[in-house]
């Protein structure tokens, strides 16, 4: 149990901003009739984002909107634990998750960076006055340790390394951008998922028209796929012989390069890409759009060579013509927005960025159509097979 | 290995749109209607014999407790109660469900008030999920845009979902909890019976389910019962979100089947365990309440829910959470028991007090600035505390505790003699357990 009192140093008066009262009366509205304590927790939330923290008179202002007795309204004030009681840092208040899973990943070390730089201990305010931070219970992203949680959004798979240069951009007013500060596609494992990479799984969605398909019954689907898709199947043929590129028995003097410093490229594509002779950055560097086809059906992940930039990547890497032997490639080290396009597409966005959207679109149309036909007769197998089987544990 | 057309959430890491077009596409919201039509028993027998078990941690049959749900209203509402107040430490699976794959949930809800009787469903999600939440009520927006939700939608059943928030307490992932907390109250359990069915939310008919419980529900019935249960080991079947986390090389969340051995889901999706195999000190299979299981019984561990129990131990959400051989076991479960701690909401005194003095005499014991004899008074006290309270965070509080000292009590006592060999300058050797 968390003992927690509000502070002895209160504002006078609290009062709604006009659009945040508008916002409260549509929460309020939310709720059944005479349930309108309902709302106490989003009103007080909201409160707090007004004001930086949960004052004595916001309370008092709650406690009215929603027709309760001001103890109730007290009594979840100090039980939830996401509300600030007292005054929190102007730029961020930083909440750091230090529960086992975090712990094991290092979230000391990134208490240890909120004790240097912001206060020695927890619920004070830096001499700046900028920050204040928190040791919370687990946050829910436990796969992602060890990480915070700073306004809305979460900070994850940090170091203290890249935790401390977090709170530099903050101080400094520049934009952050939340998530995890790896290389990683959020939950997945770093270098790319080892699952849902089949690609037929998503073709519906790429050539979808977008109409809904409530009303769509099974047999018409086929219709409308099956033509299709012999079409795109003689076209997947044509990509296969010609456009090979230029592949290696084996790595030249027995030294491959490491093409996991691709971003997007994990041991598992390695190996793919080792078994089709391609061990160097420069062979990368010279593809071809069709040839990046190729390899795409190759790697059955559709569209992944061009919307994770590997071209460029391989080039930086030291495959271009300006090649070096410098460790990290400058694309990825300096700006930004490299990476961040590459390993984090915006998931409100259908589609992702493709700086060479005319190859990967008709690559996976192709690639697509074919896998589409051979999914439906699995799908046919399967449900043949499941029908036999019989019916165990049904309870 | 579960192949990739057998997964239900195929937009987990958020590659694709989420958005309702894109979830179509994904063959989400496909003629919903006609599996409405079939009516509710037909929904309620499917369930029941796809043998899906509640996601939540308990692993109650999903069918079953929705048929517990009155067939005839006596006037009252009835509510679907969605729980996304996902807290318990390792597990974050329903983050995925409601950022990335959102209409899997807003689906389910409505195919699952269907079957029981209602017409409204809140999800209560926790209230550190910001971003989530917001994604979750878009993608409820989208749905009634469509008309698929909302009064005379396209399905024919009227239907709102509220989505709902808390603010920071484990405690409300305990259903009755959460309910107390929808009211506008503090999290505080309540005794049962009633049980939610009979008087729930409001005092009105309620049940409360897992995120990927409801999310999960319109996949099987359209792909229909025995798939889900030809899937998996017998009792334990279908499809299941496992969070890896900890001392593994990448640790991810991935949808697998379940009962896969634990050293094939570890090895296959997360690199392996950091330095090896043979590195491997414990997991935690279960998410934070269950015991802990040292290496030697995960050679050939089936994640499931009746393996896991037969070990005293247990599948809870499916969060693993794995240490090699650098963790100090003491202090990963001392860490455990400030948790538990911190969230107790204080209502019954067993756990009130209980899990603060664990916590600290497990402190103590980090440092071996303990006696031999407390090992076992501190056993005493987790049976003290289980079972004693209203709501089951009193046993979670207790499990862990147990699992250390069943499997690395010598690792206590060992601690316990370097100390004494080498006490701190200045600090006499002294029993403070009930300070």
């Amino acid at each position: 149990m968390s003992v927690r009192r509000l502070a002895d140093v209160q504002p006078e008066s609290f009062a709604f901003s006009d659009a945040n009262m508008a916002w409260a009366k549509k929460e309020i509205a939310k709720y059944p009739e005479g349930r309108q304590a309902s709302a106490v927790i989003s009103l007080l939330w909201r409160a707090q984002d007004q004001e930086g923290w949960v004052t004595e008179p916001a309370i008092d202002a709650v406690a009215a909107m929603l027709d309760m007795p001001k103890i109730r309204v007290l009594e979840v004030a100090t039980f939830y634990t996401q509300f600030n009681l007292a005054p929190v840092g102007d730029v961020a208040h930083i909440q750091v998750c230090g529960t086992t899973p975090c712990w094991l990943r290092g979230a000391n070390d990134i208490k240890d960076v909120c004790k240097r730089r912001i206060h020695a201990d927890q619920h004070h305010r830096s001499s700046d006055g900028k920050f204040s931070w928190e040791e919370v219970e687990c946050l829910g992203a436990c796969v992602n340790a060890p990480m915070v949680l700073i306004g809305s959004d979460t900070f994850e798979d940090l170091t203290a390394e890249t935790f401390d240069r977090l709170i530099d951009d903050m101080a400094a007013g520049k934009r952050v951008e939340p998530g995890p500060q790896v290389d990683r596609q959020f939950a997945a494992p770093m270098g790319g998922p080892t699952t849902l990479t089949d690609p037929s799984l998503f073709s519906r969605e790429a050539r979808d028209d977008g109409e809904p398909r409530v009303e769509v019954v099974e047999p018409q689907n086929d219709a409308d796929d099956a033509p299709v898709a012999t079409v795109e199947k003689s076209d997947t043929s044509e990509l296969s012989d010609a456009d090979r590129p230029e592949t290696l028995s084996e790595a030249r003097d027995g030294k491959p390069d490491d093409l996991k410093r691709i971003s997007g490229v994990g041991p598992k594509i390695e190996g793919i890409l080792h078994s089709l002779g391609i061990y160097h950055f420069d062979q990368i560097a010279a593809w071809q759009p069709r040839e990046v086809e190729w390899v795409d059906a190759q790697l059955k992940f559709k569209g992944r060579i061009a919307r994770e930039n590997w071209i460029d990547q391989a080039k930086a890497l030291g495959g271009g013509e300006a090649a070096t032997s410098g460790d990290k490639p400058e694309v990825l080290a300096n700006s930004d927005q490299a990476p961040i396009a590459a390993g984090k597409p915006n998931a409100a966005a259908p589609s992702p960025p493709d700086p060479d959207g005319s190859i990967s679109q008709a690559a996976e149309k192709k690639i697509d159509g074919q896998s589409t036909e051979e999914k439906r007769q699995e799908k046919i197998e399967d449900t043949e097979a499941h029908e036999a089987a019989d019916k165990d544990s049904a309870d | 290995m579960l192949d990739d057309k057998d997964r239900i959430f195929t937009n987990l890491y958020g590659l694709h749109d989420w958005g309702l077009k894109g979830a179509m596409a994904r063959g989400q919201w496909d003629n919903t209607k006609a599996l409405l039509d079939k009516g509710r028993e037909w929904i309620v027998d499917e369930m029941k014999a796809s043998g899906l078990r509640g996601r939540g941690g308990a692993g109650f049959p999903t069918g079953l407790k929705w048929s517990f749900m009155p067939k005839e209203s006596d006037g009252r509402p009835a509510y679907l109660v969605v729980n996304a107040d996902e807290s318990e430490p390792g597990t974050c699976k329903d983050r995925e469900i409601m950022r990335h794959d959102p209409h899997t949930l807003v689906e389910g809800c409505l195919v699952a008030s269907f079957a029981m009787g209602a017409h409204t469903a809140i999800i209560y999600v926790r209230g550190e999920f910001i971003r989530e939440r917001e994604r979750l009520q878009a993608a409820v927006d989208q749905a009634y845009e469509a008309k698929l939700i909302g009064k005379n939608n396209k399905n024919g059943w009227d239907f709102d979902i509220i989505v709902h928030h808390g603010a920071g307490a484990y405690i409300c992932g305990e259903e009755t909890a959460l309910l107390e907390s929808l009211e506008g109250k503090k999290g505080m359990p309540r005794l049962k019976p009633p049980f939610p069915a009979s008087v729930g939310v409001y005092g009105c008919p309620t049940t409360v389910n897992n995120v990927e419980s409801i999310a999960v529900g319109p996949t099987i019935l359209r792909r229909g019962a025995a798939w889900f249960s030809g899937i998996g080991r017998p009792k334990n079947v279908g499809t299941k979100l496992f969070c890896i986390s900890g001392h593994v090389e990448k640790p991810c969340t991935v949808e697998e089947e379940m009962g896969i051995p634990l050293r094939e889901l570890i090895e296959r999706h997360c690199g392996g365990v950091r330095g090896g195999w043979d590195n491997l000190l414990a997991v935690i299979p279960g998410g934070a309440s269950v015991p802990c299981l040292p290496a030697s019984q995960c050679d050939d561990l089936f994640m499931d829910f009746d393996t896991l129990r037969e070990l005293k131990s247990g599948l809870g959400t499916a969060a693993v959470i794995v240490m090699d051989k650098s963790t100090d076991m003491i202090r990963a479960i001392a860490r455990l028991a400030y948790f538990y701690k911190h969230e107790s909401c204080g209502q019954c005194t067993p756990c009130r007090e209980g899990t603060g003095w664990m916590w600290r005499v497990l402190e103590r014991m980090a440092e071996g600035r303990a006696e031999k004899r407390e090992i076992d008074m501190l056993l005493e006290v987790t049976y003290q505390v289980e079972g004693h309270t209203i709501c089951a965070l009193g046993d979670a509080a207790a499990w862990p505790v147990q699992g250390l000292i069943r499997h690395f009590r010598h690792v206590i006592e060992e601690r316990i003699d370097q100390y004494a060999a080498k006490p701190a300058v200045g600090d006499p050797l002294m029993v403070e357990a009930a300070e």
